[in-house]
């Protein structure tokens, strides 16, 4: 089969590889029809994430047709027409019966910081991902779904971590009715936590990012105030400024590890791995959130240390909230808020990528050329 | 007036959101959310079958952290350890728990030697590794790389002249590296 292989820092290749095999009696082979590159592999891309092996295949967003079964599989068929959430989870751990998904203890070996993810290290699991045209899927009876008729596949792929991830982190923040929420960050991630603080009841919702191509989706797709932090000295004293100084009610970081905004901070985390992340966005959601309120983790950050103000933290007595999000937990309600029109998830799409050009589309994505959003790659084009 | 007890009016009131945007308030009620409270109960267990899982079959040593009681009944097989960093890896995974900085140092240090035995294996192979296509410049011609950078306010500009560097560097220092032992082993032969 064709695949993506990671072959050291800022590059990558497609390749032939073996098809995969079934491993266990859990587990199925599926056939890739789109995967997506998310925000969170170009850590991996730039060489943040320990323990990313040369040869590694990357992506956890992906849809596709099952192909073959293990022998203890009962929920899923050959045919199926499956949406895979990028956690890989085994549903009955201490973690999973709790509905910690993203915390499963029982598929991975490699750290029990955090569970097992698709393409992402051997520090997540070392599982190969679907940017290939085909993926083993552990736990088949446990993390897939057979995609509704009604859905379509772009949709559903955006369903696979992104708009579940947004929605997560609306929902980390604690939000009532009327609170102003800030969310820093316009990728995928942060226009769904914009857009889903709409859905719990907010009151305003003011996007930061230094993109204007990014901050102009923001207000169209998500409704969102919009400013570009590098047209300000201090976005943090603009933010201020624009809450009657009293700050946000909650504050979502949805930019993670390779925020923008602090050339120090950046440089240190992105280029030299000095940090498991560049908090820039962070430290502005603590120092922009109002004494008392809450600040939501999205953002994706390296399991290393990172510089992040704890000491403001403690003093405001914030309240902090983060997780990767148990993908399949969300989507019973998102299939509701689809049904019922609300948004389409696939409106934040920009490129689609032929798998043979994926190296041009990492390229492009993580140097946000031809005003990218979410790139998705065709594994079978 | 945030001086005072009563908070900052707002712009809109919650008919006019609801009337604006589609699904405004779908939500409101915390027991409407998915993930509130954080730890609930799941009784269908998603459609798992076991109590604890059938355990996959371990083919070769597996490296696995020492704060877990034993390796995962299912775990990823691609690309075992080996070589001078997979020799890395397993030091770090025997030796460190993940509290430890060592651990995650000598990951990334063991990433970095793996990048470089890679790099030379391939020069030795039908398929040499390609610094052109596999970092996707092509796409700094096809998709607007100079329009998309300049004449904007973008913040990662400042640093982006720093990625060839990143690219770049080791296959610099390798190549003056390898001209110099050249010229060393060739100064000894003339003698």
């Amino acid at each position: 089969m064709r695949a993506m292989v990671y072959r050291g820092p800022y590059k990558i290749r497609v390749e032939d590889k073996d098809v995969p095999a079934i491993e266990h009696p859990g587990d199925a082979i599926v056939r890739v029809q789109l995967a997506a590159i998310c925000g969170s592999d170009l850590h991996l891309y730039h060489g943040m994430m320990p323990d990313t092996r040369v040869g590694t295949t990357f992506g956890h967003e992906f849809v596709g047709v099952v192909d073959q079964v293990g022998s203890g599989v009962r929920n899923v068929a050959p045919g199926d027409r499956v949406m895979v959430p990028f956690n890989v989870f085994c549903g009955t751990c201490w973690f999973c019966a709790r509905g910690l998904y993203s915390n499963c203890h029982n598929v991975n070996p490699n750290a029990t910081a955090v569970g097992g993810i698709y393409g992402y290290s051997h520090t997540c699991g070392g599982y190969d991902g679907g940017q290939a045209q085909y993926v083993r899927v552990p736990f088949a009876d446990v993390g897939p779904t057979v995609i509704p008729g009604w859905m379509d596949d772009e949709d559903a792929l955006m369903l696979t971590d992104a708009l579940p991830t947004g929605y997560f982190g609306a929902q980390l923040g604690d939000i009532v009715e009327g609170d102003v929420v800030i969310v820093f960050g316009a990728g995928p991630v942060g226009l769904y936590a914009a857009r889903s603080a709409w859905l719990m009841g907010a009151g305003r919702v003011i996007v930061i990012d230094h993109l204007e191509y990014r901050l102009e989706k923001a207000r169209t797709f998500a409704h969102a105030e919009a400013y570009n932090f590098a047209e300000y000295d201090d976005i943090v004293v603009h933010l201020k400024k624009l809450t009657d100084h009293l700050g946000a009610d909650v504050a979502i970081d949805a930019a993670g590890a390779e925020a923008d905004g602090n050339f120090l901070q950046h440089v240190t985390s992105a280029k030299l791995k000095l940090q498991g992340g560049s908090p820039v966005a962070l430290n502005w959601a603590i120092d922009a959130v109002r004494k008392g309120g809450t600040v939501s983790v999205v953002g994706a950050y390296g399991p290393m240390f990172s510089a992040v103000k704890f000491g403001d933290a403690l003093n405001k007595g914030l309240t902090l909230r983060m997780n990767q999000c148990p993908v399949k937990r969300q989507w019973p309600r998102l299939f509701e808020h689809l049904r019922s029109g609300y948004f389409r998830p696939a409106d934040i799409v920009t490129h689609r990528i032929p798998l043979e050009h994926i190296a041009e589309g990492y390229h492009m994505f993580s140097a946000k050329l031809d005003r990218c959003i979410k790139p998705i790659v065709v594994a079978g084009a | 007036m945030t001086y005072t007890a009563e908070r900052p009016p707002l712009t809109e009131t919650s008919d006019q959101l609801r009337a604006r945007i589609p699904g405004w308030g779908a939500d409101l009620d915390p027991r409407d959310r998915p993930s509130v409270p954080k730890l609930r109960w799941q009784d269908d267990r998603t459609g798992a079958h076991w109590e604890f899982p059938e355990r996959q079959p371990e083919l070769r040593p597996r490296e696995r952290s020492i704060e877990h009681k034993f390796l995962t009944p299912v775990f990823g097989t691609p690309c075992p350890p080996r070589g001078l960093s997979g020799a890395l890896r397993r030091v770090s995974y025997r030796r460190f728990s993940e509290a430890r900085a060592a651990h995650w140092l000598i990951l990334l240090a063991a990433d970095r030697v793996d990048a470089w035995e890679h790099h030379a294996r391939s020069l030795l192979s039908t398929r040499p590794d390609n610094p052109i296509t596999q970092t996707g410049l092509r796409s700094e011609f096809t998709r607007h790389g100079f329009a998309s950078r300049f004449g904007s306010t973008r913040a990662d500009v400042k640093h982006q002249w720093l990625d060839p560097v990143v690219v770049g560097g080791p296959w610099v220092l390798t190549g003056i590296a390898g001209v110099a032992v050249t010229r060393r082993v060739l100064r000894r032969a003339r003698r």
